[in-house]
């Protein structure tokens, strides 16, 4: 099992990826420039944090013109698992990976702080070690997380099951105060229809030991790793 | 070009409009044998303001201790002082202001401010790991004031954010003496492999020089010149002196530097701030005891028609000046490319010791570089001093005046939502304070925590000044300074390193300014010798006036400790029901310089709080050996706002686990001094109850006061019969002050 994590000029957590990866999982991980025209051999392949390009125009609107971008996409098409977090969420929605888009926060601000996540179900490659409706301790950091997309799309959303995590209370309500950002329907991070592909806004890979504040951010990994050693048929969605 | 370029004949009015002082004018006629050509006055001028050369502060500036033993980079021989931490790693660190530029352009000013003190840390071969702030407005009660902390906030998180550090810890401070001159103190903490540290120096005859990262283009021009002025109603014209900031390639030229000095390419970097090229050439160059051969026409430039003056003295942001290695130069541009950034061949070191800078070459300017620089030929004053007049009436205070049958709850409520004293979540969440994955302690504790990945240790960090101290009483102030910021690191379980120090005060040719320098400075260097915390190196910046008022004195202490397990880290909040609470120190009769009387009485006035330095350390020494043996749950000093705040903030600072505490106080004092009072060397400790006999009986030994005052648990703060709250109720008010006074409109 081998991770990759791409580097876009401009992305800042690309080292934070590659060390949970290799230092809190002790897995196996590469990093990918973002002119590679090969995945080399990745099974997994992480779009980090960041500014990719200095998103000077609109977060992730250049990132999905590098090239190594094409692979990324034929990669996810064929059932290859691809992770977005915060920035690389916002490249897989410009990329068309994932629907919709990531507006400015509703209050204008950047935002940094540790908020919880609720598990919204736990037959995907992401998700397998949690519980359903497990409370996750995971940091946010970003000006334009507010997850949109149109009525009937965000319906169809909810219906395929494909709303992965939503933003909670420590308890797991998923109440307005909970929300950092105004997203529809406190959404926090989706997959794909197929279920292979996760953009999420909270960063659980900074949330990988606790002498930084939580591990919950583990679980995902764990989770990737598990279904990339033994895939297990993703929950129909 | 060369043919047709003229220079414009050197008047004497030219001469005074770039603060040249005619005595200085004679010098330079001394140094070159010939009157200076345009060119070089405006070399000159650069060079020699306050902002490069230092020329009032430097013989005061060492005096300060400048010797350790783990020193490996000391003040003013790099970019930034640098401190050996075993492991094979440094930590190499550095404060400096902003302060004009974000007067008048407070999203650039700030953003600009974190992008340079950035560079001088990473042109040392570091990566950042932490950033840090310390902010002063005038009140928020001011529109321009709100609008002014509005942008300095979006600036600094804007650059941070996106070139990928986090913002960790820092101060807001709100006092009017700051309403037109706000004070942007910007600090920035690498880490560096001992052995790959670089250098700032141009050395080896025929290397070439290179100059990275972005074009120049013409703004920023006399920058440093306008740092040493006052602010007026002109300064608004100033605008086009103030630089923009593009974090996005400096984060690529982070990277392409920290590439060309791990692979060894060069013999020495530095990175363009004040005075831009200018000012790395020469500094570079007389470092290395060298000459440097400039050809002006390789400068890439972002503007057509500039001449030589303009592309001398432009402070475009990031960009770097390099030494490289001969026979290195493909290698890198190779680096360079592949960023997408520029990498130009603009020149060579020579051995005549001259900067000599060409057009068509042909001369344009000829001037040996140690004449220009800081510790070479550059003036060096020392300014009259007068001790200023309100000192003296300020110092009285007649306590009687302050009645003490109040409703002290109502009294805490106000404090606790008062600017200086309430939450400051509304700025440090707009700044990322997780990224690089670090941070054990983020803003919120006395000090910010990181660790030190690959190692047991960590590091803790702080930035400390209370201005109003500093203007009623500057050297005691200073003092205190220094105290409270080695206590925030004690606190937090580290042992106090070093500091760098950005001292932000008036005009220095005011003589009642210059005797709060001089006492500041002397009262630093007598607490930084107590502590043994050499000063590596800051900044200085003078002209902090408006039309109005000069700002309160106000020497920033940045101080770096380290943690050496990282079981020791400690936060100030309280832990768990049950566990016994000490008051370390002693609570005295004072109330002069305190917020309570600002914020209740709007009073600035009263003896500042006495200290003993020797016994501050002895306190702070036994405290830290106690983290060491496991016996501390928290620990958090008591400061701006007194006992009753930082209990209160033991309550209530770790939000998602508030917790209560009942509290007795056997002091026969006064109520409001005992409760708002700012005695020094205070610590409120607490352990769990198995432990207690323990702690009291080491504190005992090491001749430190350590009164049992209560135990932590319930829903409520009580203190002393004073006061009794729901920690619901101080929440309430500590966290939502800030954005109810920042989100007002008008």
């Amino acid at each position: 099992m081998k991770f990759g994590v791409v580097t876009f000029p401009g992305s800042n957590g690309d080292y934070d990826s590659y060390a949970a990866v290799r230092f809190a999982m002790k897995e196996k991980v590469e990093f990918l420039w973002h002119k590679s025209e090969d995945l080399q051999g990745c099974d997994a392949v992480i779009l980090p944090g960041g500014f990719a390009h200095g998103d000077y125009l609109r977060a992730g609107a250049i990132a999905r013109f590098s090239p190594i971008m094409k692979h990324v996409i034929k990669f996810a098409k064929s059932g290859g698992i691809v992770i977005g977090f915060c920035n690389g969420f916002q490249v897989l929605t410009e990329s068309g990976l994932l629907p919709g888009a990531l507006l400015r926060n509703n209050h204008l601000r950047f935002n940094s702080k540790f908020i919880y996540i609720r598990v919204e179900r736990t037959d995907t490659p992401f998700t397998g070690v949690c519980r359903k409706g497990e409370v996750l301790k995971i940091p946010i950091a970003h000006g334009e997380g507010n997850y949109y997309n149109f009525e009937s799309d965000v319906r169809k959303l909810e219906d395929n099951g494909q709303v992965l995590f939503r933003y909670a209370d420590a308890s797991g309500n998923a109440s307005a105060a909970a929300n950092p950002n105004g997203s529809i329907n406190n959404i926090a991070g989706i997959v794909s229809a197929e279920g292979n592909v996760l953009g999420m806004m909270p960063h659980p890979e900074r949330a990988v030991e606790d002498i930084i504040g939580s591990s919950d951010g583990l679980k995902v990994f764990e989770s990737v790793l598990n279904y990339c050693i033994s895939p297990k048929p993703v929950g129909r969605l | 070009m060369a043919d047709s370029y003229k220079q414009p004949q050197v008047t004497p009015a030219m001469v005074a409009d770039h603060g040249i002082s005619p005595e200085e004018f004679e010098h330079i006629k001394k140094i070159l044998g010939r009157e200076p050509n345009y060119t070089e006055l405006g070399v000159f001028s650069v060079m020699w303001s306050e902002h490069c050369s230092y020329k009032n502060s430097i013989a005061l500036l060492k005096t300060l201790p400048r010797d350790g033993a783990n020193l490996l980079a000391k003040a003013g021989e790099e970019n930034a002082g640098a401190v050996d931490l075993g492991d094979g790693l440094a930590v190499v660190f550095k404060i400096e202001s902003h302060n004009h530029p974000s007067a008048i352009e407070p999203y650039q000013g700030a953003a600009t401010g974190v992008g340079g003190i950035l560079r001088d840390i990473f042109t040392m071969g570091a990566r950042p790991i932490a950033s840090l702030n310390s902010l002063r407005f005038g009140s928020p009660e001011n529109p321009r004031v709100r609008y002014l902390v509005d942008g300095v906030v979006r600036g600094i998180g804007d650059y941070g954010n996106s070139f990928g550090v986090p913002t960790v810890a820092g101060e807001v401070y709100f006092d009017e003496s700051y309403t037109g001159n706000p004070l942007v103190n910007a600090m920035a903490v690498g880490i560096v492999k001992s052995s790959r540290m670089a250098t700032a120096k141009a050395a080896g005859v025929g290397n070439p020089i290179m100059m990275v990262g972005s074009k120049t283009g013409r703004d920023g021009i006399h920058g440093a010149t306008f740092a040493s002025e006052e602010i007026s109603d002109k300064s608004e014209e100033k605008r086009p002196s103030v630089q923009i900031g593009d974090p996005f390639t400096e984060k690529l030229l982070l990277e392409a530097t920290l590439e060309i000095i791990e692979q060894d390419l060069i013999v020495g970097i530095q990175d363009m701030g004040a005075a831009g090229l200018t000012c790395s050439s020469s500094e570079m160059s007389a470092k290395g005891k060298a000459g440097i051969e400039i050809n002006i026409d390789a400068v890439p430039v972002r503007e057509t028609g500039m001449i030589p003056y303009e592309i001398l003295l432009s402070e475009s942001q990031e960009r770097m000046l390099v030494c490289v290695k001969k026979g290195k130069e493909e290698d890198v541009k190779a680096i360079f490319d592949k960023w997408n950034l520029d990498s130009t061949i603009i020149g060579h070191v020579t051995a005549d010791g001259l900067m000599t800078v060409k057009l068509d070459g042909q001369v344009v300017s000829q001037i040996p570089s140690d004449c220009l620089v800081l510790g070479g030929g550059a003036p060096v004053y020392r300014r009259e001093t007068k001790r200023p007049e309100y000192m003296d009436k300020m110092a009285a205070l007649s306590l009687e005046k302050y009645p003490t049958n109040r409703n002290w709850n109502e009294t805490l409520l106000t404090m606790l939502s008062s600017p200086n004293l309430c939450h400051k979540g509304w700025v440090f969440e707009q700044y990322d304070s997780t990224i690089r994955t670090n941070t054990s302690v983020g803003p919120g504790s006395d000090a910010a925590v990181l660790r030190l990945r690959k190692t047991t240790k960590a590091l803790a960090m702080a930035t400390d000044c209370n201005g109003r101290y500093c203007y009623l009483n500057p050297r005691r102030g200073a003092q205190i300074a220094v105290a409270e910021s080695a206590r925030n690191i004690v606190c937090s379980g580290g042992r106090p390193l070093a500091i760098t120090n950005c001292l932000n005060f008036g005009n220095p040719y005011k003589p009642e300014v210059y005797y709060c320098f001089a006492e500041a400075v002397a009262g630093m260097g007598e607490a930084c010798r107590v502590f043994d915390t050499p000063v590596t190196g800051g900044n200085v910046s003078f002209y902090n006036e408006d039309p109005d008022r000069a700002v309160f004195p106000t020497p920033t202490i940045g101080m770096v400790g380290l943690v050496e397990h990282i079981d020791h880290i400690t936060t100030q909040w309280f832990k768990d029901t049950g566990d016994v609470v000490f008051l370390l120190g002693m609570n005295r009769e004072e109330l002069g310089a305190s917020e309570y009387l600002h914020n209740v009485f709007g009073e600035t006035r009263g003896a500042v709080p006495e200290i003993d330095l020797k016994f501050e350390k002895q306190l702070q020494d036994a405290l830290l050996d106690a983290i060491q043996q496991g016996l501390v749950k928290s620990a958090h000093d008591v400061s701006d706002g007194g006992l009753a705040i930082s209990l209160a903030e033991g309550c209530i600072s770790n939000r998602e686990k508030m917790i209560g505490a009942s509290i007795a106080l056997a002091d026969s004092i006064r109520k409001d001094c005992l409760l708002f009072g700012e005695s020094q060397s205070r610590v409120i400790v607490t352990c769990s109850s198995k432990d207690a006999s323990t702690l009291e009986q080491w504190f005992h030994s090491k001749q430190v006061p350590a009164a049992k005052i209560g135990t932590v648990g319930g829903s409520n703060l009580q203190i002393a019969g004073l006061i009794d709250l729901p920690i619901n109720s101080l929440a309430d008010a500590f966290y939502t002050a800030m954005p109810k006074f920042m989100e007002r409109v008008g």
